[in-house]
């Protein structure tokens, strides 16, 4: 069918995919299938969709192909371009490594009353879904993957559907999920009615007027931004991610938002045509508001994971600040630094999978261990589950954009991008990017508190709780998996112009430039617009820490008097500390709490029951929930009140309605 | 290419021994200025060597992490220091890393800083870095806005360039430099832990930050993290010294120019030193909630600066 490897590689994958959801559903009542056969097999679809990423971006070029599926006067076409294989270079780092370490985890419910077969079965046709979205080359094929991506998400969402939040998470994901494919598809709607045809290339040929091209883009910014998780539609995010099985909610926030912003990408800049610069303003302002609000509702949680899914909003957020910072360079003509800014995207996209990947296995791997999800239970577990501790300890470096891991090599690169605002001659476009830049570097350090907050609870100190006391180091697969994951994300911090050059073909192939002068000084150096402009040198700094840190270890080792002798804590003398001393995650939290009061609604009120003992209690929500879901609901509510009147339960009345809605329907055509 | 590096080198282990001098002397000026003797200029120098060669007591509690931390924190603060330009210009270390790199380095220390109080699991560990992070969350940004503010200016966010930059351009007065100058200052004395946000001669528990972090260190551990508290605040003197005001900092690498050089950066250091001596004996601590209102202020200048420049200076 096709002569290119990279192609027939991705078709291995999507095979591979329905392979290990057919054998799943095959297996039925056989548990042990689903951990021996259909966990590898999604392991290897995971390397084959790698090998077909990296294969497409080194390759160059596109591949197309038109498969014998589909209706018949509209065939699937599917083709495999450097875009294409960047995101299945993603979506193959994070599955690779889920065949490490899923068959560990799927273990533990092996015993449990929850279906083995839905949850292998769906697995397959998330990954397939997600596969498919990505290669799909006409609007059809697109809606379908699509379709099948959230839809399969949503039972993996139910999964553990005894539980009425579980079932409520699920819904609520489910309907935005749709409201969301309903707005791209009327996006794909006005794309197909000026290029005269559903698939891509009439979309590429086709010239919109810049008021037809804002409407695909607004259609196209709401329904991808619904599933990317962007505020004020990022609801149903940290409710549905955490009910998942943790390497679902791997995949979900490592891989599926980054399918979203594909399509975005997919969408925008390559198929609407001519950018406008407001397109930009408006994915700067909406990019910082969720960075921002993500990180500050993600240092407010006490459940690890659902501080983790808002941590996906945040990151979402500074993706979009960079994307928005290339349409407004590629709007005014500096194709360069629209380039740069691209590139940080994508260097994010990256990055984003790999540590947040890594967080939500390490979470899995402590609820798999203390069945525990409340940081405030947690607690000395660096002790207990040391390679999970220092794995977690590199994902929580790297998120917090720290050098020399990879989150700084991207929100650095994003930097410098929007320090370029001066080349640009618009005097308020110079000023809006500042703010954003003032943004991104404040949600930067709120992050960083965050997961010390994340860290110092968990990891460090003593337990809180019996059943974190007697934690257990978890099975050789799950640690392998993030062990995978933590070693590329310090390679990726490290070697900067490497993975540089790996995406600079994205940025060739959709803004006709790309970054070349990234490594002319050489690999140790990463320079984005000129060696005087700005330099980073990665490998050379981690020598350096690495040299100055051995040194001083081995002169004390070497001079030291006496040794280092173990005593009780000192704690100014007061008494000994308990475990119930120690700070809390939601007393971390309480000064950024205080300072940032106005963005949440808090309850918070102290009791002394009849015990004699004072309770204190917070709750906090998202103030979104009143001014903007609240509301929306009342209104579909009361609607479907009206509607309601329709139904009389009269038969009659029914064909009444029947015949006139067919009448008009015939004027209608008749007229045309 | 060779002296360039050795001059780097020497550099970097020139801000590492004189950072106790530098507090040594704002002591001193401060004991002067509040009618005491003081202890000697070179204290700080003594007070590291008795606790290196001291015994080091670790607590049963603590997670190896506690014992690794030190030696990240003083890395990490000094690779930052020694990558700015502190006698000689164009050193190749500059080029390691750029503000951004810089500040980024100092977040790393901190965030190591802030683990190791929260890792013996007592609850001062956990307020002071508690607090911190809160305060970092806050500085960071202004302290970015400040560094963007100059970086634009010169169109480069090295540190080298920007001060190239300064120099070639003389004395100009833009506001969005005394902007960004205001912003870094109050950064400073939130970032070294100075009077008004943080006291670092306070033993009253309750209203300690940056001590109540490293309160279960002994011996060397302490050692190294009373050092790179001492660098870090020679890091911000040098840099609001070598930006705002980079005259006589060695262009070449001739002996005279390196010699004058370094004469210059104490000069500098020493006003500065004073400046804070004075500053500290002057203004009292403030209650910690009423820092924010301080930093966010410091944030405004930041962006005030960034703003002003790209609206005012850019095009004109």
């Amino acid at each position: 069918m096709s002569a290119s490897p990279a192609l027939s590689l991705a078709f291995l994958a999507v095979v591979l995919g329905l392979g290990s959801s057919a054998i799943s559903l095959l297996a039925g009542r056989q548990p042990r299938v689903l951990r021996l056969l259909a966990m590898p097999l999604v392991g290897l679809c995971g390397l084959a969709a790698l090998g077909a990423g990296v294969l497409a971006l080194t390759q160059g070029g596109s591949v197309s192909a038109t498969l014998p599926l589909g209706l018949p006067w509209m065939p699937w076409h599917v083709r495999l371009d450097a875009l294409s294989g960047l995101f299945l270079m993603v979506i193959g780092l994070v599955t690779s490594v889920l065949g490490l370490y899923g068959p560990a985890y799927v273990r533990s419910f092996e015993y449990g009353r929850d279906s083995l077969v839905a949850l292998g079965g769906f697995t397959g046709l998330f990954l397939v879904g997600m596969l498919l979205v990505v290669l799909a080359d006409d609007a059809f094929l697109f809606m379908v993957a699509w379709e099948l991506m959230s839809l399969s998400s949503y039972f993996l969402v139910a999964f553990q559907h005894e539980n009425a939040a579980n079932r409520r998470a699920a819904f609520l994901y489910l309907l935005m999920a749709h409201i969301g494919g309903l707005t791209i598809l009327l996006g794909f709607g006005v794309l197909a009615a000026f290029g005269g045809g559903f698939d891509f290339d009439a979309m590429r040929a086709a010239t919109l007027s810049p008021g037809w091209a804002s409407v695909a883009f607004a259609l196209a910014f709401v329904g991808f931004g619904m599933k990317a998780g962007l505020v004020p539609m990022h609801a149903w995010l940290p409710e549905a991610h955490p009910v998942a099985p943790s390497h679902i909610s791997a995949l979900m926030s490592g891989v599926m938002l980054k399918v979203a912003v594909y399509g975005f990408i997919r969408v925008v800049l390559d198929l609407n045509g001519e950018v406008q610069w407001f397109w930009g303003v408006v994915l700067l302002a909406v990019g910082s508001v969720s960075a921002l609000m993500g990180v500050l509702f993600a240092l407010m949680q006490t459940d690890l994971k659902r501080l983790l899914a808002y941590s996906s909003v945040e990151n979402l957020g500074i993706i979009f600040i960079a994307l928005g910072l290339a349409l407004l360079f590629q709007a005014t003509e500096h194709s360069m630094l629209a380039a740069l800014a691209l590139v940080a995207a994508l260097y994010h996209v990256i990055n984003h999978a790999l540590f947040k990947g890594l967080l939500f296995l390490g979470a899995g791997a402590i609820l798999h261990s203390t069945h525990e999800r409340d940081l405030e239970q947690m607690g000395g577990l660096l002790r207990r589950m040391p390679w999970t501790g220092y794995f977690f300890l590199i994902g929580c470096l790297s998120i917090s954009a720290l050098p020399p891991f990879n989150g700084f090599v991207s929100e650095w690169l994003t930097f410098q991008a929007a320090l370029q605002a001066w080349q640009l001659e618009s005097g308020v476009l110079r000023s809006l990017i500042p703010i954003a830049s003032a943004v991104l570097a404040l949600t930067g350090a709120l992050v960083a508190a965050t997961f010390v907050k994340v860290y110092g609870v968990a990891f460090l100190g003593q337990a809180r709780s019996r059943h974190v006391r007697r934690a257990r180091v978890v099975p050789f697969g799950m640690r392998a998996g993030q062990g995978v994951l933590a070693l590329l994300c310090v390679l990726l911090g490290v070697l900067p112009t490497q993975v540089i050059h790996l995406i600079d073909p994205v940025a060739t192939e959709l803004l006709g430039t790309g970054m070349p002068q990234a490594g002319a000084s050489g690999w140790l150096w990463l320079t984005p617009i000129s060696a005087e402009t700005a330099s980073y040198s990665a490998p050379l700094s981690i020598l350096a820490l690495a040299l100055i840190a051995g040194l001083a270890i081995w002169w004390f080792k070497r001079r030291t008097v006496r040794g280092v002798r173990r005593c009780d804590p000192w704690d100014c003398g007061f008494a000994a500390p308990t475990p119930r001393m120690q700070y809390t995650a939601t007393a971390f939290a309480q000064p950024v709490r205080r300072v940032f009061g106005l963005l949440f609604e808090i309850e918070e009120d102290r009791t002394t029951g009849e015990d004699g003992v004072q309770r204190y209690r917070l709750r906090l929500t998202d103030r979104l929930w009143g001014l903007v879901y609240a509301p929306v609901a009342r209104g579909v509510e009361s609607a479907s009140r009206r509607v309601v009147r329709l139904q009389s339960g009269n038969v009659r009345v029914y064909l009444g309605w029947t015949l006139a809605t067919l009448l008009v329907l015939l004027w209608i055509i008749s007229g045309a | 290419m060779i002296s360039a590096w050795l001059i780097a080198l020497l550099q970097a282990l020139l801000c590492a021994a004189l950072a106790p001098l530098l507090v040594g002397w704002v002591r001193k000026v401060k004991a002067r200025l509040q009618n005491r003797r003081g202890a000697p200029v070179l204290q700080p120098y003594s007070d590291l060597r008795k606790l290196l060669f001291k015994e080091t007591r670790v607590a049963h509690t603590a997670s190896p992490l506690f014992r690794i931390a030190p030696y990240i924190v003083f890395v990490a603060t000094w690779l930052a220091a020694a990558t700015v330009p502190l006698i000689a210009l164009d050193l190749p270390t500059a080029r390691i890393a750029d503000i951004i790199v810089l500040v980024g380095l100092l977040a790393l220390a901190r965030f190591f800083l802030a683990l190791a109080g929260m890792d013996v699991g007592t609850a001062f560990g956990g307020m002071g870095a508690s607090r911190e992070m809160m305060v970092s969350a806050l500085a960071e940004p202004a302290m970015l806005m400040a560094v963007f503010t100059l970086a634009m200016t010169a169109h480069s966010t090295s540190l080298v360039s920007v001060m190239e930059h300064h120099l070639a351009d003389g004395f100009v007065l833009r506001p969005s430099y005394l902007f960004a100058f205001g912003a870094l200052i109050l950064v400073a004395l939130a970032e070294c832990g100075r009077i008004p946000v943080d006291n670092p001669s306070t033993h009253l528990e309750l209203t300690m930050i940056h001590e109540a972090m490293i309160l279960e260190y002994t011996g060397r551990h302490l050692a190294l993290m009373e050092w790179a508290a001492q660098i870090k605040l020679l890091l911000y003197g040098v840099l609001v010294a070598n930006l705002f005001f980079p005259w006589g900092i060695g262009a070449a690498f001739g002996p005279l120019a390196l010699g004058i050089g370094l004469a210059a950066v104490v000069v500098k250091l020493g006003v500065l030193g004073a400046a804070l001596a004075v500053g500290e004996t002057v203004l009292a601590k403030m209650r910690l909630f009423r820092v924010p209102a301080f930093l966010n202020l410091a944030l405004l200048l930041g962006l005030l600066g960034l703003l002003s420049h790209v609206i005012l200076e850019v095009g004109a």
